[in-house]
Formats: C-alpha cells, sequence, structure tokens
C-alpha cells in the first residue's frame, strides 16, 4: 500500500509540475470548446447540435495528450526496472499510474466542462449530463489510454502507434457520452447512455488493467 | 542465442566483475540474474545462507539493481527521489538521510534533478544501494560519470557490503573491485 501510494503522488507531482500532463490537457480541452464556435459560426443551433460530439472529441484528445508521460518517461530513465522489482504488483502499478492521470486529467475535464459548455449553446439543464457523462467515461479513457501507452512503450514513434490504438478503443464512450448528451438535449433520458459508459469504465478497467501489466511484463522479454 | 558455455556462481561475500567489449551480454546478463529478463535455455538459481533455494519473489527483494539509467526525474528533488525509491523498496524512510550523506548529496537534497550533473545523478542511484540492506548488488557500470573521490567512496560501500556478507556482480569496463574475480564475456557470447 505504502509503494502504491508513493507511486501515485509521484505521479500526480510529476504531472502537476513537469508543466506538461495536468494543464495542457485542461488547456487543450478548453481551447477546442472556445475556438468551436469560431470555426462553426455563431449559429446557436448548430453549435448546441454538434456540442455532444464537440465535448467528447476534445475531451477524448485531451486526455490523449498526458498519456506519452505515463509509461515511457519511467521506462527510459529506469524506474520501471525499479517497480518491476518492487513488492507491488505490476497491475497496481497499472492502478496508480491511471488514477494519477485521471486525477490530473479526466477530473480536470470533468470540472472545466460543465463551464466551458455554455460557449456551445448547452442547455443549463443539460450540464450535469455534460459532467456524469465525462466522469463516467473518462476513467475507461485513462485506463485505454494507459494500456495503450504501455504496449507502445520504448517504441519508436510510440505516440503516434499510441494514437492508433487508443482512438479506436475509445469509440464507445465516444458515442455513449455524446449520445447522453444529445437525448438530454432532446428531452430523452439519457440514463441509458450513462449507464453504458460506466459499463464501457468498468470493462476497460478489468481488461486494460491486465492488458497494460502483460505489456510491461512482455515489454523486455 | 546471447551465451554459450557460461557458466559461474558467485559466494556470499564475493564479487565478480564481467567485462567484455561492447555488446558481448554484460548488460544482458546482470538484467537476467535481476529478473528484469528471463532466460530461455539455461539455469539460473540463487541459494540462502542455508542452501535453500529461493524464489524469484525472495530475489527481487534480496537485490539491489543500480543500471545505466539513473532513475532521477528532472522536475523531482534529490530528497524526493530517494524517499521515492524508500518507499518503493519498502525501506525506512529515515534512511534518506543517511543515504545522502554516504554519498555526500546531502547538501543538494532541495535540488531538481534538472539541475544535477551526470555524476550527481549517478551518485543518487547509487545512493540506493545504502537506502535497505539487501545482499545481493548488481551493478551496471558503476563507476560512469564518478570522479576519483566518489570511486574511492563506492569501493569502500562495496567493500562494507562483502565485508557483512554481501555479493556483488557488477559490468564494467573500467577496473572495479580489483580482487574480485572477474568473468570475460566475450569469450563466451
Amino acid at each position: 500500500m505504502r509503494a502504491f501510494t508513493a507511486l501515485l503522488l509521484r505521479d500526480i507531482v510529476l504531472s502537476l509540475r513537469s508543466g506538461g500532463g495536468a494543464w495542457l490537457g485542461a488547456g487543450f480541452f478548453v481551447l477546442i470548446i472556445a475556438l468551436a464556435p469560431l470555426g462553426l459560426g455563431p449559429e446557436p443551433a448548430l453549435l448546441k447540435s454538434a456540442a455532444p460530439g464537440l465535448i467528447w472529441i476534445a475531451a477524448l484528445l485531451a486526455t490523449l495528450l498526458g498519456l506519452e508521460r505515463v509509461i515511457e518517461p519511467d521506462l527510459q530513465d529506469g524506474t520501471l526496472d525499479l517497480l518491476r522489482m518492487s513488492a507491488l504488483p505490476l497491475e497496481f502499478v497499472v492502478l496508480a499510474k491511471v488514477l494519477a492521470h485521471w486525477l490530473t486529467n479526466g477530473l480536470v475535464i470533468c470540472v472545466l466542462a460543465p463551464l466551458v459548455s455554455p460557449m456551445l449553446f448547452v442547455d443549463a439543464k443539460a450540464l450535469w449530463v455534460v459532467a456524469a457523462s465525462l466522469l463516467l467515461g473518462t476513467p475507461g479513457l485513462s485506463f485505454i489510454g494507459t494500456a495503450g501507452a504501455a504496449v507502445s512503450a520504448g517504441v519508436r514513434r510510440g505516440g503516434v502507434l499510441l494514437a492508433l490504438i487508443v482512438l479506436p478503443l475509445n469509440i464507445p464512450a465516444l458515442i455513449f457520452g455524446a449520445g447522453a448528451i444529445n437525448a438530454v438535449q432532446h428531452g430523452s433520458d439519457p440514463r441509458q447512455a450513462l449507464l453504458l459508459l460506466a459499463a464501457f469504465s468498468l470493462i476497460a478497467a478489468v481488461v486494460a488493467s491486465l492488458a497494460a501489466a502483460a505489456a510491461l511484463r512482455l515489454n523486455e522479454d | 542465442m546471447v551465451f554459450r558455455g557460461l557458466s559461474f556462481d558467485v559466494d556470499a561475500g564475493n564479487a565478480l566483475v564481467l567485462v567484455g567489449p561492447n555488446g558481448s551480454g554484460k548488460t544482458t546478463l546482470l538484467r537476467i540474474l535481476a529478473g528484469l529478463l528471463t532466460a530461455t535455455i539455461g539455469r539460473l538459481q540463487f541459494f540462502s545462507d542455508d542452501r535453500a533455494q529461493v524464489s524469484d519473489d525472495t530475489r527481487d527483494q534480496s537485490a539491489h539493481f543500480v543500471a545505466h539509467s539513473d532513475t532521477v526525474k528532472s522536475s523531482l528533488t534529490v530528497k524526493e527521489t530517494l524517499r521515492f525509491h524508500a518507499d518503493i523498496l519498502g525501506a525506512d524512510r529515515t534512511r534518506v538521510q543517511s543515504a545522502m550523506e554516504t554519498w555526500d548529496i546531502a547538501r543538494l537534497g532541495d535540488l531538481p534533478g534538472a539541475l544535477l550533473s551526470a555524476g550527481q545523478r549517478r551518485r543518487v542511484a547509487l545512493a540506493r544501494l545504502s537506502l535497505q540492506d539487501r545482499p545481493i548488488w548488481l551493478l551496471d557500470e558503476p563507476l560512469i560519470a564518478l570522479d576519483r573521490s566518489v570511486r574511492a567512496r563506492l569501493h569502500d560501500v562495496c567493500a562494507d557490503h562483502r565485508a557483512a556478507g554481501g555479493l556483488i556482480v557488477a559490468a564494467s569496463h573500467e577496473p572495479f573491485l580489483e580482487d574480485a574475480a572477474t568473468l570475460e564475456l566475450g569469450a563466451h557470447a
């Protein structure tokens, strides 16, 4: 437990200090939402209908930004060797890294999204669904992203490979997340889409944790 | 196949220095000994003092591996780095200060890794050896970037470790632990 906490806190500190990770993702998310009205035009109906997809695409790309820093630096500087030789199982190493990534990326986006979504003329009554969908879906993005980071660690141009692995696997989150916001904007019940988002994150937690740990084990062999 | 006909044993209190040209497998052998690589053919066994074979998990908890890379993060201070290492190793945090004093990096404690020289970063990596008593030390090119005084300190620390019954396997291109047995890997690779 001590090693898990130490790794979690260290990754959070690194993400907040290094000038990349957390602030970069949050800034990127806000920027995409803020630029959308400039690109699509000021028409409220158009922005409102595009908002669910834009919010989720922005969240997906923003979480992708910090992923290269989740595993690769530890591989390059030998910290991963230290972790592999420690008593902490690799599945818990992955869990600590996912948690740190989510707390410094996904959670920040969940907080920011309801604040910036009105720029896309999202209804006030839909803002809780924006936050809820991101709260339920972004953990899944972090799990899948970390698995992708583990698979692509040590590979030349790993960032491109990472995006190619992660983005297609995150399509369900994009569909259910945008679907939930869409539903509430059209007066429908968003709960079904939200439950599917939760299921996506739960499945990702199990499968991606095991896959990431296996990738780290096989990384050297 | 990296090694052929390779066989050696090292007893407690002894050291083995792996020598050989670049690419002869020194680092590979150290990583196999550390359990970070798996040998597809051959047998590697560790025995405790009572000659009982130890498991891989026990071996992991019994060995320090100091590799080429220094495990220092640019944005973490020396003290934070060593505290993190202590937590991961399960070592007592109170030993961080004494480890920094042993390796003469106490005055660098609040400096971030980005401001350290290569030799100072190497000393931080070596300080891990002093955080927790582990019987097996696996050192990959431990002398790299170290000045004369720190090299002497490393020799003293290694001598103390061996005197206490510790075992060292090191890979080095430079003369290291002159009284230790050597294994030339180029001949086997």
